[in-house]
C-alpha cells in the first residue's frame, strides 16, 4: 500500500477490510474508495447496461460508478457508494452487477451488442409480440437488471425519528456553511449545522489552500471546535438534509452508526424533521466532466475528486506509482489538480486544455488547444490519445482528471418549484427566485465558489437570514483566502465516432442523446425518459448539465432555452427503514388493549386485531382441538346460561347540554329527543349522501345527558363528525360532546341467567323485568360502592345487559363476575362467538354497514324519520337509493353439510352467472351451533318476498356453487321474546 | 406544514385531520325548494381552485377544534386560520 505525504487519515491506526474477498488495509479517516485507491485498486464495479469496467469517479455523494454491496447477511446493503462509505475495521464489500468475477464479467458481452441497446431500446424492442412481454421479456430483463442484491432478510437494526427546532439551519459545513454557522452561533441564535460528511470543512479538506497563510484544514477544525463549544449550536455530521418541505420544515437523515461494523446499542440511522425559521443552503458544487471517446475507464475521474484523494486522503489515483497522471480541463481550476499532484510527488503527464490561450500555472506540460479523443486499458486506464493542432499521439497514462467546470448544488433551492437560472459568466445554473421561502443559498451553491467569496457569502447569508427574524449578528473578521476568478471555456464534449459517456451509471452516451434528438425526443423531460439519463441512483448529478449542453448544441439553442433540470426530494437516496423510523413489525402502530386484556391472557385467550385493538377472539379450554369447538361451546353457553364479553372497544360519546336531544335528532335518522330518561334506543346514522353509516345505542341518563355508542371501527370518525356538526353546522346549539371510549370498561353480560348473575353484584338495585325492562338504563353502584352504568340491551338476542365501570376497574369487575357466576356456569366469550350470536339474531355489523348499503336494504327503512331532518335524510330519498330493491335476508344451505361463503354472489337456479343476472351477495356467515348448520346473511333483490326460495351462491374464485334457501334474517327468536323476558 | 391555530399557535399539520372545502359548513336548507338538487351539489361537487382555498382541518390530536384554514394550494402558504365555530356564528350573525 502506498500513501502520499500529508492527508487527514490517522496513520497511527490500521483498519483491515475486504473487497471481493481480498484483504486490504486503510486508516481511520478513509472512505472505502480512498482506501481502495491507496491499495492500487481502480476497478470497483460494472456499469448498468453494458457492464463496462468502472472505477471511482468522484469523491462524494454524487458518485455514479463505485457502488458496492456493503456488509453481509441481513445487513447486506446494495448500491452503497464507496466514496461516502466511512472505513471501519472489518468492513466487507463486494462489487456488483457482474456475472462471474469482476475482472471477467460474462455479461460484458452486452457491450458488443451496444448498437442494439441505444436510446429508447426498451420502448422499441419489447413492444411486440405482446404476449412475449409477461412470459419472456420481463423475466429476462428482471434477471439481468438491477445493480446490487438485497439480502432478502429482515433488517436487524433499529431506526428512530425525531424533531428539532432552530432559528437557523445551515446545510453544508464547508467554507460558506462554517462561516454562516459561526456568524449565527456567536450571535446567540439557535443553530443546527448539518453536513453529509463525517468531518466538517467541505472542499477546504480537499484543497491545498491556505487561510491567513495557514492550512485551511486548521481553520475548519478551529471553527468546528468553537461551534462545538457553543451551547446554542448543534453540529450534525454524517447528516444529509434531503428535502425542503412546507413552512420551513426540512427532512434530514443522520447516519448514526453506518461508520461502525454494527450499530451495537445505538440506532443505525435517525430521521430528523427540522423546523427552521431560516436556513442557509451551503451545499457546495459538483464538478462536471467533458465527454470524450471511451471516457469511462477506471482511472478517469473528476479532477476535483483527484485533488481530494491526494490532499485529504494522501492517495494517488493510479495503480502504479510510476504511471503518469494527466488532466483534461476546460478551465483554470482543473490545472490545480496537476499542481497539487506534483506537490505530492505524483508524476504528471501534463494538462490538456482545449482553450488555445490556456494559461500555464506551473511547471507541467501544457497541451493548449488540445483534446483527448481516445483511451486504452481494458480494466483500467493505460493510455490516452491527445489531439492538438490536428496531430494525434498516444501517451502512457495511469489516471486522468477531468475538469469541466462546477455546477452549484441547487437541488434544495428547487424543491418548491424554484427554477434555477442560467448564469452565463459561470456557465452554470444557480438558484433562482421562487424556491423555498426562508432558504438563503450561499457559497459555491450560489455560484460563489472561490474560498474568499464562499466565506463572505456564508457570513452575509446568515446575517440577512437572522435579521429577518430579529436577530442582529455582527460581521466576522474573515481570514485571507484565495479568490481566483473563474476562467473557463464553454467546451462541453469532444466530438467523435466512438462512444462518449455522459451518464455513467445508466450508460447514456453522446450518441444516445443525438439519437433522441433525431427521434424528436428533444424536450429535456423526453430526453431523460427516452435515454434514461439521470434516472439512476445518482440522479444524474454529474451528467445532467453536460447532457443539456449536448442537446443544446444539436438543437442550436442555448442551454437555458433547451431546459433546466429541477430536483425533487430526496437529495440522495433515503432508506425506507429510516423513513419508517422504527415503526415496523409490532411497532407499526400502537396497540390498544382492552381493560380485561391481561385477565384474558391469563385465561389463554386467542387475540385478534380489530383496528388498533387487540380483542379476545375465543377462549380455548384444555382438550379442545379446533377453534370451532371452542366457539360453539361459548355461543351455546350464552344461549343456555350466561356469558361475558368485553365490549369496551365500541365507541362511547358523552353528549351533554340543554340541546343534546335536538343535536342527536339531527345526527341520527331516527328520533332521539323524545327518548325518556332511563331508556335506551337503537340508532342509525346516515352519511350525508344517504347511505347507512353507523349504528349504536343512545342512552338518556338525564334530561340533558346522553351516552351514545358507535361501532368499534367508526369510534373515531363518528366522534369527528359529531364535532363537525357541533362546531361547523350548528354552533348555536347548547351541546358538548366528548369521547369516553377509553374511560369506561364495558362488559356484555348475556344469556338467560344474566339477571341472576348481576343481582349478585349490584348494590340494592331492583333488576326485575318490571323495574328494569328491556331497553332500560341506569346509573348505580355495584360491588359495594363502585360507580357503574347498566344498560339492558342485547346483541345476542338473549336477555342481556351491558355494564360499564370506570376503565381501571374493568379487569376486577370481570374477575368478580366470573367468581360470582361460577355456579351459573358463567363463560367468557370472544368476538368469534359474538359474531355467531349476532348472525343468528340477524343484527347488522361491519359487513352489512359497508358504506354501500341503505337503511331500507338493512330492513331499517322505517327508522329514517320523515318528521324531522337529519344528516343524510334528504339524500336517502333520492331515486337511486330509494328504488334499491335489495333486502337483508337469512340464508341456509339446502344440504346441511354445505358451507355458506361470505362474498359469494346469489343467482336464480339455472341463470347465467353474469352481472346482469346477479341478484345479491352474502355479507356474513358462520356455523350456527343452534341450527346445526352453516348460516349466512346477505342482500337479495326483493328479499323480503322470497322466503323459502332456493338460490345458488356462486363463488367462482374457489369454483364453488352452493344451493341456499332464503329465510328470515332472524334465525333465533324472531319475535324477540327472549330479550324482553 | 405548520398551521397557526388561533388558540394554540403554530402546530404541525400532522396533528390535524383534513376534511376539505369550507363550503361543507354551508349545509343546504332541507326544507328549501329543490332540496335534493341542493344537497347533490353540497355532497358531490367541490371547487378545486389553484390558489387561495378555504378548507376545514380538525385538530384531532389536539384540542379538537375545527378550523377554517385559508391556504394557497399552489404555494401551500397559509394565509390565516379561524375557529370554524366563530366563522359560522359570525356568518349567522351577519344574516
Amino acid at each position: 500500500m502506498t500513501r502520499l505525504n500529508g492527508g487527514l487519515v490517522d496513520r497511527g491506526t490500521t483498519l483491515s477490510f475486504a473487497f471481493n474477498g481480498k484483504s486490504y488495509a486503510g486508516h481511520p479517516g478513509d472512505t472505502l474508495a480512498s482506501a481502495l485507491l491507496a491499495n492500487g485498486v481502480q476497478l470497483m464495479g460494472r456499469s448498468f447496461k453494458y457492464h463496462r469496467p468502472r472505477g471511482v469517479f468522484s469523491a462524494g455523494s454524487e458518485e455514479p460508478n463505485a457502488m458496492v454491496e456493503l456488509r453481509e447477511g441481513a445487513r447486506q446493503e446494495p448500491n452503497t457508494r464507496a466514496t461516502v462509505t466511512e472505513l471501519y475495521d472489518g468492513l466487507i464489500a463486494r462489487s456488483q452487477n457482474h456475472l462471474g468475477p469482476l475482472n471477467r464479467d460474462l455479461l460484458a458481452m452486452n457491450d458488443y451488442f451496444a448498437p442494439f441497446f441505444a436510446a429508447g431500446f426498451y420502448y422499441k424492442t419489447f413492444m411486440w409480440p405482446r404476449a412475449f412481454w409477461e412470459k419472456l421479456y420481463e423475466p429476462m430483463i428482471r434477471g439481468a437488471a438491477g445493480l446490487g442484491r438485497l439480502s432478502k432478510q429482515a433488517d436487524p437494526d433499529a431506526y428512530d425519528k425525531g424533531f428539532l427546532h432552530c432559528d437557523l439551519l445551515v446545510i453544508g459545513g464547508g467554507a460558506a456553511g462554517l462561516a454562516a454557522a459561526l456568524t449565527a452561533g456567536r450571535a446567540g441564535a439557535q443553530v443546527i449545522l448539518a453536513d453529509e460528511d463525517f468531518r466538517l470543512g467541505g472542499r477546504l479538506l480537499a484543497e491545498s489552500h491556505t487561510l491567513d497563510d495557514a492550512p485551511a484544514t486548521g481553520w475548519a477544525a478551529s471553527v468546528a471546535q468553537e461551534l462545538a463549544s457553543l451551547p446554542n449550536v448543534r453540529l450534525m455530521t454524517r447528516t444529509t438534509v434531503f428535502g425542503v418541505y412546507d413552512h420551513g420544515v426540512y427532512g434530514a437523515v443522520e447516519r448514526v452508526a453506518d461508520h461502525l461494523a454494527t450499530p451495537g446499542p445505538r440506532v443505525r440511522q435517525s430521521l430528523w424533521r427540522i423546523t427552521a425559521k431560516r436556513a442557509v443552503l451551503a451545499a457546495g458544487a459538483t464538478e462536471r466532466h467533458i465527454p470524450f471517446a471511451d471516457n469511462d475507464r477506471p482511472g478517469i475521474m473528476l479532477a476535483g475528486a483527484m485533488r481530494a484523494y491526494a490532499n485529504r486522503w494522501a492517495t494517488a489515483p493510479t495503480r502504479n506509482a510510476a504511471d503518469p497522471v494527466a488532466v483534461f480541463a476546460n478551465n483554470d481550476d482543473g490545472h490545480r489538480t496537476a499542481l497539487d499532484l506534483m506537490a505530492k510527488g505524483v508524476p504528471v503527464l501534463g494538462v490538456i486544455d482545449p482553450r488555445p490561450d490556456a494559461p500555464r500555472l506551473g511547471d507541467y506540460d501544457l497541451f493548449a488547444g488540445g483534446v483527448i479523443d481516445g483511451t486504452k486499458g481494458r480494466l483500467g486506464l493505460s493510455a490516452i490519445r491527445i489531439t492538438q493542432d490536428g496531430r494525434s499521439s498516444w501517451h502512457r497514462c495511469g489516471a486522468l482528471g477531468v475538469a469541466g467546470g462546477w455546477n452549484p448544488n441547487v437541488h434544495l433551492a428547487s424543491h418548491h418549484r424554484g427554477r434555477p437560472v442560467w448564469e452565463e459568466t459561470l456557465l452554470a445554473f444557480v438558484p433562482g427566485t421562487g424556491g423555498p421561502s426562508g432558504l438563503f443559498p450561499a457559497g459555491a451553491a450560489a455560484g460563489k465558489g472561490s474560498t474568499a467569496a464562499a466565506l463572505q457569502s456564508g457570513m452575509e447569508a446568515a446575517r440577512k437570514a437572522l435579521a429577518e427574524i430579529g436577530i442582529a449578528a455582527t460581521a466576522l473578521s474573515l481570514p485571507d483566502a484565495e479568490d481566483a476568478p473563474i476562467r473557463q471555456a464553454a467546451f462541453w464534449h469532444v466530438p467523435g465516432k466512438r462512444r462518449a459517456w455522459v451518464d455513467f451509471q445508466n450508460d447514456v452516451t453522446v450518441k444516445d442523446i443525438a439519437l433522441a434528438h433525431k427521434e424528436n425526443m428533444r424536450p429535456v423531460e423526453h430526453l431523460k425518459r427516452w435515454t434514461t439519463l439521470g434516472m439512476a441512483t445518482d440522479q444524474g448529478k454529474t451528467a445532467n448539465i453536460s447532457a443539456l449542453a449536448v442537446m443544446a448544441e444539436l438543437t442550436d439553442k442555448t442551454i437555458p432555452e433547451t431546459g433546466t433540470t429541477i430536483f425533487r426530494p430526496p437529495y440522495t437516496g433515503v432508506s425506507l427503514s429510516v423513513l419508517g423510523g422504527g415503526d415496523t413489525g409490532a411497532h407499526f402502530r400502537p396497540k390498544r388493549l382492552t381493560p380485561t386484556h391481561h385477565w384474558a391472557e391469563e385465561q389463554g385467550a386467542v387475540f385478534v386485531e380489530v383496528g388498533a385493538w387487540m380483542r379476545a377472539q375465543y377462549f380455548p379450554r384444555p382438550g379442545e382441538t379446533h377453534w370451532r369447538e371452542t366457539v360453539d361451546r361459548e355461543a351455546k353457553a350464552v344461549r343456555a346460561g350466561v356469558g361475558l364479553c368485553d365490549v369496551t372497544t365500541l365507541g362511547k360519546v358523552d353528549v351533554q347540554g340543554a340541546d343534546a336531544g335536538e343535536f342527536l335528532n339531527r345526527l341520527y335518522s331516527n328520533m332521539m329527543g323524545t327518548l325518556a330518561v332511563g331508556k335506551v334506543r337503537y340508532g342509525l346514522m346516515l352519511r350525508e349522501d344517504g347511505h347507512a353509516y353507523d349504528d349504536g345505542t343512545c342512552a338518556r341518563l338525564s334530561e340533558d345527558h346522553y351516552v351514545v355508542t358507535t361501532t368499534t371501527a367508526n369510534a373515531g370518525p363518528v366522534y369527528r363528525n359529531m364535532e363537525f356538526a357541533r362546531q361547523c353546522l350548528w354552533p348555536d346549539l347548547d351541546v358538548q360532546v366528548i369521547s369516553t371510549t377509553d374511560a369506561w370498561a364495558q362488559i356484555a353480560v348475556a344469556g338467560p341467567k344474566s339477571r341472576a348473575l348481576l343481582e349478585r353484584i349490584v348494590d340494592e338495585f331492583d333488576l326485575s323485568n318490571a323495574a328494569f325492562p328491556f331497553m332500560a338504563c341506569a346509573e348505580m353502584t355495584v360491588c359495594k360502592g363502585l360507580r357503574a352504568r347498566l344498560f339492558r340491551i342485547s346483541f345476542s338476542g338473549e336477555l342481556a345487559y351491558e355494564i360499564a365501570v370506570p376503565a381501571r376497574y374493568g379487569q376486577a369487575l370481570m374477575a368478580r363476575l366470573m367468581e360470582a357466576g361460577a355456579d351459573l356456569g358463567v363463560t367468557p366469550y370472544g368476538t368469534e362467538a359474538l359474531g355467531v350470536l349476532r348472525i343468528e339474531k340477524g343484527h347488522a355489523a361491519g359487513a352489512e354497514l359497508n358504506g354501500q348499503t341503505t337503511a331500507q336494504m338493512l330492513g331499517l327503512g322505517r327508522m329514517v324519520s320523515q318528521k324531522k331532518d337529519s344528516i343524510g335524510a334528504i339524500m336517502s330519498r333520492r331515486e337511486g337509493l330509494a328504488a334499491d330493491r335489495r333486502r337483508l335476508v337469512g340464508l341456509t344451505p339446502v344440504d346441511p353439510a354445505a358451507t355458506v361463503t361470505p362474498g359469494a354472489h346469489l343467482f336464480a337456479e339455472g341463470a347465467a352467472r353474469s352481472m346482469a343476472t346477479d341478484q345479491g351477495w352474502i355479507t356474513s356467515a358462520a356455523f350456527s351451533p343452534h341450527l346445526g348448520s352453516s348460516i349466512g346473511l346477505g342482500f337479495l333483490e326483493d328479499g323480503e318476498t322470497r322466503m323459502g326460495e332456493i338460490l345458488v351462491a356462486a363463488n367462482p374464485l374457489e369454483g364453488q356453487e352452493t344451493r341456499l334457501k332464503v329465510v328470515s334474517a332472524h334465525f333465533i327468536d324472531p319475535e324477540g321474546e327472549r330479550l324482553r323476558d | 406544514m405548520l398551521i397557526p391555530h388561533p388558540l394554540l399557535g403554530l402546530r404541525d399539520s400532522q396533528e390535524f385531520t383534513y376534511l376539505g372545502d369550507a363550503a361543507l359548513m354551508d349545509r343546504p336548507d332541507p326544507a328549501g325548494g329543490n332540496a335534493e338538487a341542493a344537497f347533490t351539489d353540497y355532497v358531490f361537487l367541490r371547487d378545486n381552485p389553484a390558489g387561495v382555498h378555504r378548507e376545514l382541518w380538525f385538530h384531532e390530536q389536539g384540542d379538537r377544534s375545527w378550523l377554517v384554514v385559508t391556504r394557497d394550494t399552489v404555494t401551500h402558504e397559509i394565509l390565516g386560520a379561524e375557529l370554524a365555530r366563530d366563522v359560522k356564528l359570525n356568518e349567522e350573525g351577519a344574516q
